[in-house]
């Protein structure tokens, strides 16, 4: 079910200003990766173009090719709605439907796929939420808002919907960065559990996240201000946090800068 | 006591006066801002509980001398004693002329509300909102000229076949040019800026978060719109409608001007191709003839009836307006 993505020569626009400049990697399916770098270099923006969800802001586009399995999801072809129908994704900040209750957070993906088979529904929720630890907690109160959750809950529960339309791979931009710690480990640990069936790949500004959940680590870096972020290396974690190959990621997670 | 065996000096070092909180500056601004508010909030309080006891207090006189049900008949003589009068006339012409234009003005007005947010393009958008907020300054005796020189006429055709394809049913009955189905269509036009205004407004702050919550999991626009759009500004779409209502309920002269008047004793009329008066119409119509005290009051218990139907309308949206608020916070 995991996909393999290969990255390309990517590079991406808003607008008129480049905002990261030729980026090629490999993002194996199966496992966690990380991307780090100090604010505003790219490393959200890439991210977003995995799931075709940078062309959503005005003016945003990319050239160069974003592989998944060998398909390119820039292909003339290739329908956006798609794409984030195989590509989950889960936001910075919890944003469950403020409207809905519980289940129907859940089942919002399914419903978008016209599925109305209640049994099915019923079925996918509840997997969902056991598969992001949340059935325990709110499983006597499904049809209460879901905003009326912790903000750690939220998060499981945006994971939850994510992963309710069993998505290829699974995107998160900053999961934890709203989160309390004990909440942060619960997330966590539902990324270490997810990991088997999933290509996950992580945005995270902590450091020690990266080290803790993934297998393999991108560091992000920007030449200059106003100049276009770059991917200075990417390679397995523990390589990366002790002995990396370039000197500007060793300057950035031994704290010099960022 | 203290757990490290470190002793605490819990007193104040002796000697020293404890310092009085220093009293700033500013008191009197707040004071004063505070002050006027609350008098601002009580006048309106005020005003609307006179004009409700102002209406109730010249209404009953004139409506225990009435001699037929005051709801319920048809007829309205107030000219001669005794008095007739009656408002089942008046409340099918006002309601039926703002049940069209709240069916023509609501699903248009959020239309164009959601093609301002989300589809057009952004140096498209701003005029078309500046257009739409345009038609709300026409005043309403243009539309009421408009409405009686150019629209009746063009709109009549189009009843002209209603009635003869429809006719059989009791709303499509044909009868006049100038009727509440004409009234209902310039109404609608009077309020699709409320509706449109409002619902934009509500619209633009869906927070980017919900809608790209939606596109994540793999929504069409219409789809985002639907999820997140849509839920989102339901509270304000519902405000914007009673609030067009509201003056859909009241308009007066533009529906004086355009509707004509039936000949008392006219037999009663399903068809939404009849001529009538509404509340305001029938007082507007009248307003130079109030000189009697019990005629007056005739008119006045038609305003309060007017006055009850809108403050209805506005309890029931408050209660569906609370009713989803556990699920807008």
């Amino acid at each position: 079910m995991a996909k393999r993505i290969d990255v390309e020569n990517l590079s991406i626009f808003y607008g008129s200003f480049k905002a990261v400049e030729d980026v090629s990697m490999t993002i194996e399916p199966r496992s966690v990766t990380a991307f780090i770098g100090s604010s505003g270099c790219g490393k959200s923006t890439v991210l977003r173009t995995l799931n075709r969800m940078h062309e959503v802001v005005p003016g945003g586009r990319v050239e160069g090719k974003v592989l998944l399995d060998g398909t390119d999801l820039y292909g003339s072809s290739v329908d956006p709605v798609g794409v984030r129908r195989t590509v989950g994704m889960v936001f910075q900040r919890p944003n469950p439907f403020p409207t809905m209750t519980i289940y129907e957070n859940v089942a919002a993906g399914l419903r978008l796929n016209g599925v109305k088979n209640k049994k099915r529904l019923d079925e996918t929720v509840e997997r969902s939420l056991r598969g992001a630890n949340l059935w325990n907690e709110v499983k006597d109160r499904l049809d209460k808002p879901g905003a009326g959750l912790s903000g750690g809950q939220q998060q499981r529960l945006c994971i939850a919907r994510a992963i309710a339309v069993e998505p290829q791979v699974l995107l998160m931009d900053e999961p934890c960065s709203a989160l309390d710690p004990i909440s942060t480990l619960a997330v966590e640990d539902l990324i270490t559990e997810l990991k088997p069936k999933y290509t996950i790949v992580i945005v995270t500004h902590n450091m020690q996240q990266a080290a803790r959940v993934s297998d393999r680590t991108a560091f992000f870096n920007l030449s200059a201000q106003g100049k276009p972020g770059n991917l200075i290396e990417i390679d397995d974690t523990t390589k990366i946090f002790n002995n990396p190959t370039e000197k500007a990621t060793e300057d950035y997670i031994s704290g010099r800068f960022g | 006591m203290s757990v490290t065996g470190v002793p605490v000096d819990l007193e104040p070092p002796s000697g020293q006066e404890p310092t009085e909180v220093p009293r700033g500056p500013g008191r009197l601004g707040d004071r004063l801002f505070g002050g006027s508010a609350t008098l601002a909030g009580t006048i309106v309080i005020a005003l609307v509980t006179l004009v409700g006891v102002f209406l109730l207090a010249q209404a009953i006189p004139a409506i225990a001398k009435d001699q037929v049900n005051f709801l319920w008949s048809r007829e309205w003589n107030v000219d001669s004693e005794p008095l007739r009068f009656g408002v089942r006339d008046l409340l099918w012409a006002t309601v039926v002329t703002s049940i069209i234009a709240m069916l023509l003005a609501v699903p248009v007005g959020v239309a164009v509300a959601l093609f301002i947010t989300e589809y057009a393009p952004r140096w498209l958008a701003r005029p078309a909102a500046q257009l739409v907020d345009l038609l709300a300054a026409v005043p309403s005796i243009v539309y009421g000229l408009w409405g009686v020189a150019t629209f009746t006429p063009f709109v009549g055709p189009l009843q002209n076949w209603l009635g003869s394809t429809l006719g059989w049913i009791p709303l499509f009955a044909p009868k006049y040019q100038s009727s509440l189905f004409v009234v209902g269509i310039v109404l609608a036009i009077m309020i699709l800026p409320i509706v449109t205004a409002l619902s934009r407004e509500v619209f633009s702050q869906t927070p980017r978060t919900h809608k790209e919550a939606a596109l994540a999991l793999g929504a069409t626009k219409w789809e985002m719109i639907r999820t997140a759009v849509l839920p989102y500004g339901q509270p304000g779409v519902i405000s914007a409608a009673m609030l067009a209502l509201g003056r859909a309920l009241g308009e007066t002269i533009a529906v004086t001007m355009i509707l004509s008047a039936l000949a008392p004793g006219s037999p009663w009329s399903w068809s939404l191709f009849n001529g009538g008066a509404t509340f305001a119409s029938l007082i507007a119509n009248n307003a130079a003839e109030f000189d009697s005290p019990e005629k007056t009051g005739a008119y006045i218990a038609a305003g309060l009836v007017l006055f009850v139907l809108t403050f209805v309308v506005n309890a029931i949206a408050r209660i569906v307006i609370e009713r989803r608020k556990a699920f807008t916070e």
